[in-house]
């Protein structure tokens, strides 16, 4: 069976774009006297009706803190709170909910493991192997713990269509790695990796794997036990759901030996002045009170993509994402930046002698929203030869409308700069 | 609208930039870099006593940033360092005084420099135009510093 082919045809009956748009009030508004546009997806979603009333219904009708009084009150938020982290081990495919670690979002995610998880036993020459494809937030937080230890972070290469090189990547592991951290989905090129072979690979050397899975979550369905890593980090606020609420997934025997990041109420089993005992995981991460109403909007978030069944979802975004990969391929003076051999959510582009951030201003004005820049990988785009791009990004949302404006908008682009040329 | 940010003027300084390249006889420079973005120019200057006698820059830029610094080298070769520093007050006004900059449009100091007036509308971009004009006042405030550029008075 061709996916491609026989989701083509069956995508409209399935998939009701309208009903959708209609769950978003922000997409009827205007920006600059146009149709918005938003093909920014992938820095940050925008959010479904069902999201904010749960923050409302919590807000309005359950709110306390948790875990800590005897009260109705704050044993409905406790309730609520600990449904959330049990909803986001579902959607992961958890094996349990103790391995939901509710974060700020991916990047205090990677920080954690970074300080609880490797920083402890990270030793002078020890390694730490990334990817050059890696967000800021997956190389920063292991330069800080490599500096310290005096320990070495590697990087693995990528080819110039934007593919992790995966044997070269193999070939780097070895006795000294202590960890391998790997975006699932590449925010800038849109590159899907092979996280199951990468993970398989790892570990017949001993070598647990961190996935930041940030622009996987929202496109594809995440299996923690299939895909075998050890790891794996998102944010809600790109799944739809609420800024300031993350999640770090951890397989329980890691999470088990792992010493507290951070210390505070919440995460302590007893407190003398002597010695403090810590509680089990998850709570051993969680120091203070957390953002409860950001997990229970996070939960209804996960609830609305799930109903409107992920595999349409995908299906539906391939569809475009396909469609605008040939359209822009066919734009005269348009370059696709990255030509990865299996990729979701993004789409890179430059245009010949016009600067991304001149391309961003004047599509804006045309009530297009796309980012422009090195997206907070800088490393890759020296490697690619680039200063910047131009990148759209999809969610549930867009239809071929968004994609018409977008093109339209790049003629505009080409015409004010081609003016006397 | 969008031909105000992009006027004729800006359009061609940014396809053929003025003073653009090396700065043989340069006795001052600065980097300038927007973070936001990866844009980079280098600012080189020759000064002779108090005057700025050549302007050169180089470096990445979109076309506002490019545009500006074009201008900007033209604007300032034969100028007084003084007369620079307060071209650069002039040109920030310029670009951030809200609506309320008519007495700046009608600077005739500024000349065409009040091409960018358009840019106000676009507080994103307000960084891009001034990023050469930052690179050229710290190009100048080396004076009495070690740094490698260095002067006779
Ligand atoms: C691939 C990737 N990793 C990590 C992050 C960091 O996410 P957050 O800023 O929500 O922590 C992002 C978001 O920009 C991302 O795209």
């Amino acid at each position: 069976m061709n996916p491609k082919t026989t989701d083509r045809k069956t995508t409209p009956l399935r998939f009701d774009l309208d009903r959708i748009r209609g769950d978003f009030p922000i997409l009827s508004r205007e920006v600059h006297g146009r149709r918005l546009a938003y093909l920014d997806n992938a820095a940050s979603t925008q959010k479904p009706r069902a999201v904010v009333e749960a923050l409302e219904n919590f807000y309005f009708s359950e709110y306390s803190n948790v875990h800590r009084g005897v009260h109705y009150l704050s044993q409905r938020a406790t309730e609520a709170f600990e449904n959330a982290r049990a909803r986001v081990g579902r959607f992961v495919n958890a094996e349990r909910a103790e391995e939901i670690v509710f974060t700020r979002g991916a990047t205090e995610a990677i920080n954690l493991v970074a300080r609880s998880f490797a920083a402890p036993h990270l030793g002078p020459d020890d390694e730490i192997l990334i990817t050059t494809m890696e967000h800021h937030s997956n190389i920063v937080p292991w330069q800080l713990a490599c500096e310290a230890a005096g320990a070495r972070l590697r990087v693995a290469p990528i080819s110039d269509d934007g593919d992790l090189e995966i044997d070269r990547l193999e070939s780097m592991i070895g006795d000294k790695t202590r960890l391998v951290s790997v975006v699932h989905v590449s925010n800038s090129l849109g590159t899907v990796n092979p996280i199951a072979e990468i993970a398989r690979r790892a570990h017949s050397r001993g070598v647990p794997v961190l996935v930041d899975g940030a622009q996987a979550a929202p496109h594809l369905p995440i299996d923690v036990q299939s895909l075998g890593c050890d790891f794996y980090a998102f944010s809600g606020h790109k799944v739809y759901g609420p800024t300031g609420i993350g999640v770090l997934w951890g397989r329980h025997e890691l999470l088990e030996q792992m010493p507290p990041w951070q210390g505070g109420g919440d995460m302590i089993e007893s407190v003398s002045f002597e010695k403090t005992t810590y509680r089990e995981p998850p709570f051993r991460f969680e120091a203070g009170t957390p953002n409860i109403s950001g997990a229970v909007g996070l939960s209804a978030a996960l609830d609305y993509i799930d109903e409107l069944n992920i595999e349409s979802v995908r299906a539906h975004e391939a569809e475009l994402i396909d469609d605008t990969l040939l359209r822009l391929e066919q734009t005269e003076g348009v370059h696709l930046i990255g030509r990865p051999a299996r990729r979701c959510g993004v789409i890179s582009f430059n245009m010949e002698g016009i600067h991304p951030h001149d391309i961003g201003s004047i599509v804006d004005l045309e009530g297009v929203a796309i980012r422009t820049g090195h997206h907070c990988t800088q490393p890759l785009m020296d490697r690619l030869g680039v200063t910047a791009t131009a990148r759209a990004s999809f969610g549930i949302y867009n239809g071929r409308d968004d994609v018409d404006a977008l093109l339209n908008a790049l003629d505009k682009v080409r015409s004010i700069f081609g003016k006397g040329g | 609208m969008i031909e105000d940010l992009y006027q004729d003027i800006i359009l061609d300084h940014n396809r053929n930039p003025r003073n653009f390249g090396p700065l043989a006889q340069a006795n001052r420079s600065a980097r300038g870099y927007n973070p936001l973005c990866g844009d980079k120019v280098e600012v080189q200057l020759q000064v002779d006593g108090d005057r700025i006698t050549a302007v050169g820059f180089q470096g990445s830029g979109c076309a506002i940033s490019t545009a500006s610094a074009s201008m900007m080298t033209q604007k300032l070769t034969g100028a007084t360092i003084d007369e620079a520093e307060s071209m650069f007050a002039r040109f920030h006004d310029l670009l951030t005084e809200g609506d309320a900059g008519e007495a700046q449009e009608d600077d005739e100091e500024l000349g065409e420099l009040e091409v960018f007036a358009g840019v106000r509308r676009f507080p994103m971009r307000v960084k891009c135009a001034t990023l050469a004009w930052h690179a050229l006042r710290a190009a100048l405030s080396d004076q009495g510093e070690e740094g490698p550029v260095k002067t006779e008075a």
